[in-house]
């Protein structure tokens, strides 16, 4: 073989050692979720929260006694900005983790289920990589949903309610413009409260073929954890459940800022991320493809 | 060329070797042991009924499941320790196809083109539609899959291990749904990619197929090969025979008996029995055998010489059961 084949032939072999950083997959997964009618019809329905409530708030004629209905429902008429905050209130309990299920169930196992999996991984994709696009999709999907909570929760406020300055629960007043900053911090907040129980859902995911098995598992741990947390005598548990600080965003509706609960929060849901991150790591990378 | 270069020289290049593979689920072994030998270069037909173990080895040799024992090397590298050196070199269809129902077949490779971080997106849209033009379904490029015959899919699925140049193409039942002009072209495309020098390496239970484009074959069987060579060479194995078709069955046999054959005579209902013999430790040409019997007054009706048929010689090793294309 001569040298200059010898060359050819070496560059050959090094040919394919230059990788692409590899977004491609990442911005290839977002487009597929966003592409799906279901994503769509899952924000459409969260939308549909604050336009409902402040629909029937706007309908009704009898006026609410301070501190009657979810929190900070007595405060829309005064206010078109808290309607963002009250369908925040009544999404997270069920209507969020809802979504999220679905999202965080159907990473892996829908997948498997399709088929495409072993393409994705024989391409290759690497198993490691597939993970982390696939959590940062839900992730990305958490953010999507809790903005448009918040987004279609100010425009039908502002539609059907005086928008002003706003008090806030420790009686100060702020601007129209901090408001919707706060708005931003609180969807922030939910959003980072959502991220324990996306990486609870990848994990599960990773050990099942039928998304929907998946989606219902994610979907019933959210309620368990729930319910786990009112049960008085498992209090010692409380702080470290992953929906424990799920509505303790009103302290972001105090003067000065008190972001305490956002960092506590924040604690609770990195340690859900490390410790069902790793079981889905283990559990993922060994796995038999026999989808 | 790159054994070279890494200064080994083994005695023949392979692509695909695996030793004393195995694979087993709780008691079941699903593959027991096998030693493939794929050459580079090869058209190389992985033979057997449905359950025999090929698509649980092509799982093992493409790393998306573990072996329970046993080495892989493909091109030249251990697998799966060096899965991410060695998969961007290789094209897989496995298990029949698998793509988004809601996304366009064009959107659907272009999508799995993105997993490979080898493969350049400023290319992608071009590679795709040469794949799809490759596998004849550019003009259904822009059609959701859900919308996609099985025969499409299959296509598509052929497409997309056609992305990027590959040294390897690992077929598991490529011609499954197709029609018989599908079947066809998925035959002379498996032909063409071979002439340009990639490995070829394809599963089927259906022998004809096998025989119509593999250069190389190894048969399985309930989990083990029980068979490995160039197609010639398993051919080879089969005896050729003569048959001789007449009425005087009994005079017949005593002829070819005389000439040292052993005849075996068939009686089939309706028509002239047929007497066989293999042509084996004999050194009788065909036309003295005929000669012979036209003169122990054998009345002739029909005569010929058979090639050893593969077919019998796989049914004769995976048993009964096995499906074959007539």
């Amino acid at each position: 073989m001569s040298s200059s084949e010898l060359r050819s032939s070496a560059q050959e072999n090094r040919l394919p050692l230059r990788r692409g950083v590899g977004w491609d997959l990442l911005s290839s997964e977002i487009s597929v979720l966003f592409r799906r009618r279901r994503t769509w019809a899952m924000l459409v329905a969260l939308a549909l929260i604050p336009i409902l409530l402040a629909v029937a708030v706007r309908l009704s004629s009898s006026t609410l006694a301070p501190g009657e209905g979810p929190p900070f429902l007595d405060r829309v008429t005064q206010n078109g900005l808290f309607v963002g905050f009250t369908a925040m209130v009544v999404a997270i309990p069920l209507f969020l983790p809802l979504t999220i299920g679905v999202v965080a169930g159907d990473t892996i196992a829908g997948e498997a289920g399709l088929g495409t999996l072993r393409y994705l991984l024989v391409a290759p994709a690497g198993r490691v990589r597939l993970l982390l696009v696939k959590y940062a999709g839900a992730a990305l999907f958490a953010l999507v949903a809790a903005l448009t909570l918040t987004v279609s929760g100010a425009l039908i406020g502002a539609l059907l309610f005086p928008v002003g300055p706003v008090t806030l629960l420790s009686g100060d007043t702020i601007s129209v413009a901090e408001s919707l900053l706060r708005s931003l911090l609180v969807a922030a907040y939910v959003t980072v409260s959502l991220l324990g129980l996306s990486m609870i859902g990848l994990f599960i995911s990773t050990l099942t073929d039928v998304p929907v098995g998946a989606m219902a598992a994610t979907i019933v741990v959210s309620v368990v954890a729930q319910i786990l947390d009112v049960i008085p005598q498992l209090s010692w548990l409380h702080p470290w459940l992953f929906s424990h600080h799920w509505l303790g965003f009103a302290d972001l509706l105090r003067q000065p800022l008190d972001l305490g609960s956002f960092g506590q929060n924040a604690v609770v849901q990195l340690g859900y991320m490390a410790v069902f991150g790793a079981l889905a790591y283990s559990r993922f990378v060994t796995k038999d493809i026999l989808s | 060329m790159h054994d070279t270069v890494n200064g080994e020289a083994p005695a023949l290049d392979l692509a695909i070797e695996s030793r004393g593979l195995t694979k087993r689920f709780g008691t079941q072994t699903a593959v027991n042991g096998i030693d493939l030998a794929v050459p580079r270069g090869s058209v190389f037909g992985f033979l057997g009924p449905n359950g025999s173990g090929k698509t649980t080895s092509i799982r093992m040799l493409l790393a998306l499941s573990r072996a329970t024992s046993g080495t892989i090397i493909v091109l030249g590298q251990s697998m799966p320790d060096r899965l991410h050196d060695v998969l961007p070199h290789v094209g897989a269809l496995v298990e029949g196809p698998a793509f988004y129902p809601f996304l366009s077949g064009a959107a659907n490779l272009r999508r799995l083109d993105t997993a490979d971080r080898h493969a350049p997106s400023v290319t992608r849209r071009a590679r795709v539609q040469l794949a799809l033009a490759r596998v004849g379904l550019s003009h259904a490029a822009d059609k959701k899959v859900h919308a996609y015959s099985l025969g499409m899919k299959q296509r598509l699925g052929i497409a997309n291990a056609l992305l990027l140049p590959r040294k390897l193409l690992v077929l598991d039942e490529p011609t499954n749904g197709l029609d018989p002009q599908g079947t066809r072209e998925v035959r002379s495309l498996v032909r063409s990619l071979a002439a340009e020098g990639t490995t070829v390496f394809v599963s089927s239970h259906l022998l004809a197929e096998v025989e119509q484009m593999c250069t190389h074959a190894a048969v399985m069987s309930a989990g083990s090969i029980v068979a490995q060579g160039t197609l010639a060479a398993l051919r080879q194995v089969g005896q050729t025979r003569v048959s001789v078709r007449t009425p005087d069955a009994v005079g017949a046999v005593r002829v070819l008996t005389h000439l040292g054959l052993q005849p075996t005579p068939t009686v089939v209902d309706g028509a002239d029995p047929i007497v066989v013999a293999p042509l084996v430790g004999t050194h009788w040409e065909p036309e003295a055998i005929v000669t012979a019997l036209v003169a122990g007054g054998v009345r002739i009706r029909g005569f010929a010489v058979e090639e050893p048929s593969l077919e019998e010689r796989f049914v004769a090793l995976t048993g009964e059961g096995f499906d074959v294309v007539q």
